[in-house]
């Protein structure tokens, strides 16, 4: 075979392999066995299997779920998809834009009591991006602080 | 060349202007972000990092299979500037997303399926430049490259769709109706800038290397040691 025609033919396999990758990815599965974090429903339906295990639960921090609590204390909040809600004691500092109602995902063990511990919070953003409400202040300086914070 | 005006020289001016505009209005003018603050103002460097790095990418593609196609020096040459300046963008791309999660997500890192396979991306075409430089046969190093470029640009549209097939922590994609248009004007703008600056660079590398390629044809068959020149 020619040089021109070996050329050919590595391009057709080149582009037949990239093919091939592309259309495993897409269309296998593959995604459903390389989970990236549990909601509190699957958590709660594997409960048994999931006790002990470090795995990523991600939810929205419950509205109302956050409780006070004094420096040096894990925080307390409960994680929840709309239909179950998972109790999270987290010795971690939160992130600035952590608050209730913010997305999170949460990398940590079920106990066996059912609280999901966890030195490793984060928070999630979605895709929007609008500027502060007239009177609304960004409080730059908390946001600065924060990053101070050890995690 | 010498003497001769160069078109890329007027688009590099373009790109500096269109990016100092646009990073002074992303800076200066644009509002922060309700939730997250100045920390915000990073995504008019981010995002068009992340556009022109996968369309440079997409560059060095399209070049490879034109390289292999046709075997032709020019198409090779394209495939040098766009793969060399598509690494550099994503190394830059991956540097910027981890000081902006740190600020917002709170981690420098995770293995979440956006950063990943970026991280492939990277490490992929990185492949192929080293790839490249173990190749002292230049028509063997054109095909081959090629033939690496095509593999590797798999992962390229995995980086941009798999925030919408997977759970990632990386959010899905923006859109000019989820952004504000005050912050649409400067993201925008430093997109032209950033695709005319990678414009500038592509064309700039893909000539260097035809000259390298001409003074390697020229030279080589008559080449001679540095005793011959001496005891000439």
């Amino acid at each position: 075979m020619t040089s021109h025609g070996k050329r050919r033919a590595a391009l057709i396999g080149a582009l037949s392999a990239a093919a091939i990758v592309i259309a495993i990815m897409a269309l296998s599965g593959i995604g459903d066995n390389l989970v990236y974090s549990w909601s509190p429903s699957e958590l709660l339906a594997a409960r048994q299997k999931a006790v002990g295990a470090t795995v990523r639960l991600g939810g929205q921090v419950e509205v109302g779920s956050l409780e006070r609590v004094q420096p040096g204390e894990p925080l307390r909040f409960r994680v929840t998809d709309g239909k179950e809600s998972v109790a999270i004691l987290a010795n971690a500092v939160p992130p600035a834009m952590f608050r209730e109602g913010i997305g999170v995902v949460i990398e940590g063990t079920l106990r066996k009591d059912g609280h999901f511990e966890t030195q490793r919070l984060m928070v999630k953003h979605n895709n929007e991006y609008q500027a502060p409400e007239e009177g609304e202040m960004v409080n730059a300086k908390e946001l600065e602080r924060t990053l101070e914070g050890e995690v | 060349m010498r003497g001769k005006f160069q078109w890329e020289h007027a688009v590099l001016l373009l790109a500096l202007v269109l990016l100092t505009v646009g990073t002074y209005i992303g800076l200066a003018v644009a509002p922060p972000e309700r939730h997250m603050g100045d920390v915000q103002r990073i995504m008019y460097v981010h995002v068009p990092t992340a556009w022109i790095a996968m369309l440079s990418l997409t560059v060095a593609f399209v070049a490879a299979i034109g390289s292999l196609w046709s075997g032709k020096h020019k198409w090779d040459a394209a495939v040098v500037g766009s793969t060399e300046t598509g690494v550099v963008l994503t190394g830059l791309l991956l540097s910027q997303g981890m000081i902006w999660a740190r600020a917002t997500w709170g981690v420098w890192w995770d293995w979440d399926v956006r950063l990943t396979t970026s991280l492939v991306m990277f490490i992929l075409f990185a492949g192929v430049l080293a790839l490249r430089a173990s190749v002292d046969s230049a028509e063997r190093r054109a095909s081959w490259s090629a033939v690496a470029i095509i593999v590797a640009y798999a992962d390229v549209p995995l980086v941009y769709f798999c925030v919408r097939w997977w759970r990632s922590l990386h959010q899905v994609q923006s859109t000019p109706e989820t952004v504000d248009a005050a912050m649409m004007l400067p993201l925008r703008i430093n997109a032209f800038g950033m695709l005319f600056l990678a414009t500038w660079f592509i064309v700039r590398r893909a000539r260097l290397e035809l000259a390298q390629r001409q003074v390697e044809e020229t030279t080589l068959p008559e080449r001679r040691s540095v005793e011959e020149v001496q005891h000439a």
